[in-house]
């Protein structure tokens, strides 16, 4: 009982001083605890503080991620636009050394840009606008012209329509006529003088296929006004109006169908009915009606192409000035000595007067050659000799398109 | 004013006889890609393969488009000797997509797919797209074998066509099994 009573005695003390000692040891550990805790006090501050900055730097992100995003929103809308928007051109310069005491010139004859901007898959703005003859304005020798600025809507497939003002469906070159896609420097007198290219008037056309290979047009448009005295009196290419605050008291109507059936043949023929190309300055009616027939076709190197156009006007007054009937004719062989390098010759026939008893029928011959420098660039180079008229001359040319 | 009523009578006629023609589908779409390689090569299943181009092969595409070809790969298909592909290619300010066939080193096919120009569709059809079947390509000068008629007013998109039917045949005779890459459609 007494060993008892002594050893429970040791351990009580054994563990007090334990309890003590425990104690001792935790006050030191608070006291870390306390540095740690301050410690962390001070990291957490600056966590937070790095926090604030981050933030910021996250905002500035956002703001210039944000920025960027807008910006490439607006680049996308402009490279969309871009997309649908064409840019475009053709011109040409001339050297004319003419025969018969006339000046020679040299002239930049044509410089033309077109625009076109697709609205949607089915409707589209065409426009060409030309300077001619490098300077315009009051007492110069050139013009700016609107060509063309229509808009095509394509109601069905392979059949649009076109409102505004286009280019008439008439000849080999009234629509196409970039100078690399022609032989000589000057287009043929036929087509100038009696279609008379380049011509355009305002309204309504109808395109599509009405067969494989077989196109129509039909076109309601503004008309001819041409003088009803003097040289110019019923002159066809000078009553062009040009849709410049043109009369439009009478007006044209012009149809044409083209057939392409055959690798490299191309055969047109189009009509035009005018009620009255003097837009009813005359005494009588001059209702007029034009017929113009082509035919273009090439096999390999070689290339003939030919062309007939004709005026019958009414009434008596185009018949006192010889002008009822107006019409002429050419014909071109070309041959492609290499792929850049080609040779043409061409007849022509034409008379303005051709209601006339006298002979005014004039014929020219054109012999020349092409080079293509690359595809849309050629150098041209031509001689003209004409009977019964005096547009005799060497010519020289540069042409461009794109 | 019976110059009035008859003006009237034929705008009438006009836009009857125009918009009496039912809508069709897209405009100028002629044939889907699948429709090509159905008529092409029996089948529309065809994976795509890839021929990456190499340095050699962009110098050429530069020579025959006169400019740079976008891309580092060309997309085809193929079964046996005869692959077929698919080209857009601008003739004046619009692509067209062409689809050509080469069996061996000769074009087999071309016809067009889509045509988004408006002017000279008339490449489209037969009388003219026949006219290259059977040509290939021509010595170093990398030109058609026979020339090809044109289409008056239809120079630029005559063009195009060249173009497109030159790369094909160029393409054809560099697919090679190490080249090849298959690729998810």
């Amino acid at each position: 009982m007494k060993r008892s009573l002594i050893t429970m005695s040791i351990a009580g003390l054994l563990a007090l001083y334990a309890g003590f000692a425990q104690a001792a040891e935790d006050e030191v550990t608070m006291a870390e605890v306390m540095a740690l805790l301050k410690a962390q006090q001070a990291e957490i501050e600056q966590l937070k503080k790095q926090l604030v900055n981050t933030n910021q730097k996250v905002e500035a992100t956002a703001g210039a991620v944000e920025s960027v995003a807008s910006t490439a929103e607006s680049y996308a809308k402009v490279a969309d636009w871009a997309d649908k928007t064409h840019l475009g051109g053709y011109g040409e310069l001339h050297y004319n050394d003419k025969e018969n005491g006339k000046t020679d010139e040299v002239d930049n004859h044509r410089f033309v840009l077109f625009v076109e901007h697709e609205f949607s898959d089915d409707v589209r703005f065409v426009s060409e606008v030309e300077l001619e003859h490098s300077i315009a304005g009051d007492g110069q020798n050139g013009e700016v012209e609107v060509e063309q600025a229509y808009i095509e809507w394509d109601f069905a497939k392979n059949h649009s329509a076109t409102f505004g003002q286009f280019l008439l469906p008439v000849g080999i070159i009234n629509e196409t006529h970039e100078p690399d896609s022609f032989y000589g420097v000057e287009r043929n007198p036929v087509e100038k003088n009696i279609i008379p290219a380049t011509w355009w008037e305002a309204g309504v056309k109808l395109h599509g296929e009405l067969a494989a290979a077989l196109s129509y047009d039909l076109a309601i448009h503004s008309g001819l006004e041409t003088d009803i005295s003097g040289s110019k009196a019923f002159d066809i290419r000078g009553g062009r109006e040009k849709v410049s605050q043109a009369s439009a008291e009478d007006f044209a109507y012009t149809g044409r169908i083209k057939y392409t059936g055959v690798a490299g043949l191309e055969l047109a023929l189009a009509v035009q009915y005018q009620e009255d190309i003097t837009q009813g300055l005359g005494a009588d009616e001059a209702s007029a009606l034009f017929w113009e027939s082509h035919f273009a076709y090439q096999a390999g190197d070689f290339a003939l192409r030919g062309l007939y156009a004709s005026w019958d006007i009414d009434g008596d007054e185009a018949e006192s000035f010889g002008r009822d009937e107006q019409d002429g004719w050419y014909i071109e062989p070309s041959y492609r000595l290499t792929p850049k390098l080609g040779v043409f010759a061409r007849y022509s026939e034409w008379d303005v007067t051709a209601g006339s008893n006298a002979d005014t029928e004039v014929e020219q011959i054109d012999l020349g050659l092409n080079y293509w420098l690359v595809e849309n660039v050629v150098f041209k180079v031509d001689w003209a000799d004409q009977s019964n008229g005096d547009g005799d001359s060497f010519n020289l040319g540069l042409g461009w398109s794109f | 004013m019976r110059r009035v009523r008859l003006r009237l009578l034929i705008f009438a006629v006009f836009f009857a006889a125009g918009f009496a023609i039912p809508p069709a589908m897209a405009r100028g779409v002629y044939l889907t890609p699948q429709e090509f390689l159905q008529q092409s090569l029996g089948s529309s299943d065809h994976v795509s393969q890839a021929l990456w181009l190499e340095e050699v092969d962009k110098l050429r595409a530069r020579e025959i488009f006169k400019r740079e070809y976008p891309g580092f790969r060309v997309r085809y298909w193929q079964e046996g000797e005869t692959t077929a592909w698919i080209f857009d290619e601008i003739g004046k300010t619009r692509s067209i997509t062409f689809g050509v066939v080469v069996e061996g080193k000769q074009i087999k096919n071309i016809r067009v797919l889509q045509f988004r120009e408006s002017r000279g569709s008339e490449i489209r059809h037969p009388f003219f797209t026949q006219q290259f079947i059977g040509l290939s390509l021509k010595g170093q000068s990398g030109g058609l074998s026979q020339s090809v008629d044109g289409i008056t007013g239809a120079t630029l998109s005559v063009r195009a066509a060249i173009r497109v039917a030159r790369f094909a045949l160029y393409l054809s005779g560099r697919t090679a099994p190490n080249q090849q890459v298959a690729m998810d459609d």
